[in-house]
């Protein structure tokens, strides 16, 4: 096999790796946008505080330390012990519950009814101050974030692949472990909404907020179990995110390679933002290894929104999204 | 039966009525300064059909609204099985076993009829969102008695052939029998019902005053419905309210209110839209 299909192909593997992130993130966008109408321009900064908390409590961080020791002139950092992963993880997952209660108890409890520009500058409000939220909390120093998962080239697959074709594959158990976790979420998450109450719930308020009102559905109720699951939606990316490459600021720009995603995918759909992202992800890195020599490198900032772009002049409602039907 | 009747008593055709379910006391609606309802008070007796009647804009979907938590009235007071009802959310009066469907139809357009009437049993079931994950046998029983009760609705209202199409695709008149397939999933004790044959066939119609008037003989379910046409409230209800421009302007039975002159020269004279 001539060694350029091979390398492209190791190319495409890795794409699809990295697209597993964009579609996590991408999915946190869609639950939200699909239950509320809501465009949840702070979701990548939740993904970045939530590994923030996360790395804080296994660190054993005092949080507001900074504020603490400034106003009571202590100086005090950590708590001197080490949380367990797991522990810590649902620690995080109620840390993320209750910022999901304040949301909605403090924003769009407020909010009701208001033009979607509005919400969505609300999200931007929100974005910012949870970005300083977390610095207060846990600090503004890049953190290492190991809650256990294995990293470093996949071992077996290099083998396999060397004995097959010559020529050994490098694929980051990392990756490999991301992709796993990802499609056990995505599981976990169909079967919740197709098959629980909870579930049902909260696809009759994605579809209709009056008849889920008169079937004894409680929006708000619905909105914090959204905000929730998108919690933990985004806890999930941080960690994979954080554990690849540090949790610093740069993690809550994950968000910006969601946006084409969502173009591709479509706002409201769930199989659109999974697909999309895989698309987007194998895309870029195809294009790159490809194309990227001839035209000076660096298509990787850039192709994601050509590519989204191109389907917005024509596929608008993305590759799965209703489609769009004036009504008149 | 005579105008402001206390109830119990058995009609001719052998249903029994009670007492006072819902009284609506002195209410007042407005919006901005547009005066929806004006001082309206009436009452529902327990095992009864009680329709609302009047010209479009006359206010009586506003008058369902604030029954069923979607309208908060400025002034005037609910009394709901004997005690003062605070202001509640809708879903609030969901819980309170009152089940509705809507003049313009709200149904979940993305679902199947099925999953539609299942939405209806949510105020039914117990479960907890973690007692789910962890206990699925008991979701699981939750379920299959759930789906038991839809299958009796769905058997009662003919529409075991659509059960599994998904509501967008059907037409109106279907879709109005969907509708009260939801809301009779949750085995309401009061059922409103806003236009429920506005747009039907004369056929349509005719199936739909027979559902509703089956609904109230079998379950004993109270309702309170709001119609159009004169004639087909003459066939359903026990007792009339009949509106105009906001204003209460006739109560009681069929008889009494069509040979009411200001309510015969609502309904000669004028029409509002
Ligand atoms: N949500 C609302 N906002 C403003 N005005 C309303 C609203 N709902 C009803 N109205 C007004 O209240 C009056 C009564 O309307 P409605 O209750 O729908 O009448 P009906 O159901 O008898 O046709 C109308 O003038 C209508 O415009
Ligand atoms: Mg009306």
């Amino acid at each position: 096999m001539p060694d350029q299909v091979l390398f492209a192909a190791e190319v495409m593997l890795n794409g699809l790796m990295a697209g597993v992130l964009y579609s996590l993130v991408a999915l946190g966008f869609v639950l939200i946008f699909k239950a509320s109408g809501i465009f949840n321009y702070a979701q990548g900064v939740m993904a970045l505080f939530a590994a923030l908390t996360l790395v804080g409590i296994m660190d054993g961080q005092v949080p507001f330390s900074h504020l603490i020791n400034a106003i009571f002139g202590t100086n005090i950092h950590h708590f001197g012990w080490h949380t367990p992963a797991l522990l810590a993880i649902i620690l995080t997952i109620m840390v993320m519950v209750l910022f999901a209660w304040l949301v909605q108890r403090f924003i769009f409890r407020h909010l009701v009814n208001q033009e979607p520009i509005i919400l969505f500058m609300a999200t931007i409000g929100l974005a910012y101050f949870l970005e300083g939220v977390g610095d207060l909390m846990w600090g503004s120093d890049i953190k290492k974030l190991d809650v256990g998962i294995p990293k470093g080239m996949n071992e077996t697959i290099e083998s396999i692949t060397h004995g097959a074709f010559g020529y050994g594959f490098f694929i980051d158990n990392l990756d490999i472990f991301a992709t796993f976790v990802a499609v056990i979420l995505v599981a976990i998450l169909v079967c919740f909404s197709q098959y629980t109450k909870q579930g049902r719930a909260l696809r009759a308020v994605a579809d209709d907020h009056q008849a889920a009102l008169s079937v004894g559905i409680s929006l708000s109720y619905i909105w914090i179990l959204v905000w929730s699951i998108a919690g933990f939606v985004a806890l999930v990316a941080g960690t994979i995110w954080g554990a690849k490459s540090g949790v610093q600021f740069s993690l809550s720009l994950i968000a910006l390679k969601a946006l084409p995603v969502l173009m591709l995918g479509g706002f409201t759909s769930i199989p659109g933002a999974i697909i999309g992202g895989l698309i987007i992800g194998v895309g870029e890195k195809l294009f790159e290894f490809l194309v990227g020599p001839w035209i000076g490198g660096a298509t990787e900032n850039w192709f994601a929104y050509v590519l989204a772009l191109l389907f917005l002049v024509f596929r608008p409602q993305g590759l799965f999204g209703e489609k769009i039907i004036e009504r008149v | 039966m005579s105008n402001g009747s206390e109830g119990n008593f058995v009609t001719t055709d052998g249903r029994n009525i009670g007492g006072v379910m819902m009284e609506m006391k002195n209410i007042t609606l407005r919006f901005g300064g547009v005066v929806a309802l004006e001082n309206i008070s009436f009452n529902i007796l327990e095992g009864e059909v009680r329709a609302i009647i009047g010209p479009n804009g006359a206010g009586k979907s506003s008058m369902l609204n604030v029954i069923s938590g979607f309208y908060i009235p400025q002034e005037g007071e609910v009394i709901f099985q004997g005690s003062p009802r605070p202001s509640l959310k809708p879903f609030e009066v969901a819980h309170q076993g009152i089940a509705r469907t809507f003049q313009n139809i709200a149904l979940f357009e993305g679902m199947s009829v099925l999953d539609n009437v299942m939405t209806g049993r949510l105020t039914k079931m117990k479960t907890g969102i973690f007692s789910q994950m962890i206990w699925a046998g008991k979701a699981e029983r939750e379920e299959i008695e759930n789906r038991e009760a839809v299958e009796k609705i769905i058997d009662f209202l003919e529409i075991q052939a659509i059960r599994k199409t998904p509501v967008s695709r059907l037409p109106y008149g279907l879709k109005k029998r969907v509708e009260l397939a939801r809301a009779l999933a949750a085995e309401p004790n009061l059922l409103l019902l806003d236009e429920p044959m506005a747009g039907m066939n004369v056929e349509e119609k005719q199936d739909m005053s027979r559902f509703i008037l089956d609904v109230n003989s079998e379950f004993g379910t109270t309702i309170a419905l709001i119609e159009h046409d004169m004639g087909v409230v003459m066939d359903l209800s026990d007792r009339v309210v009949v509106m105009d421009y906001g204003r209460k302007i006739g109560d009681g039975t069929p008889d009494e209110v069509r040979n009411n002159q200001e309510v015969i020269d609502a309904y000669l004279g004028v029409s509002h839209d």
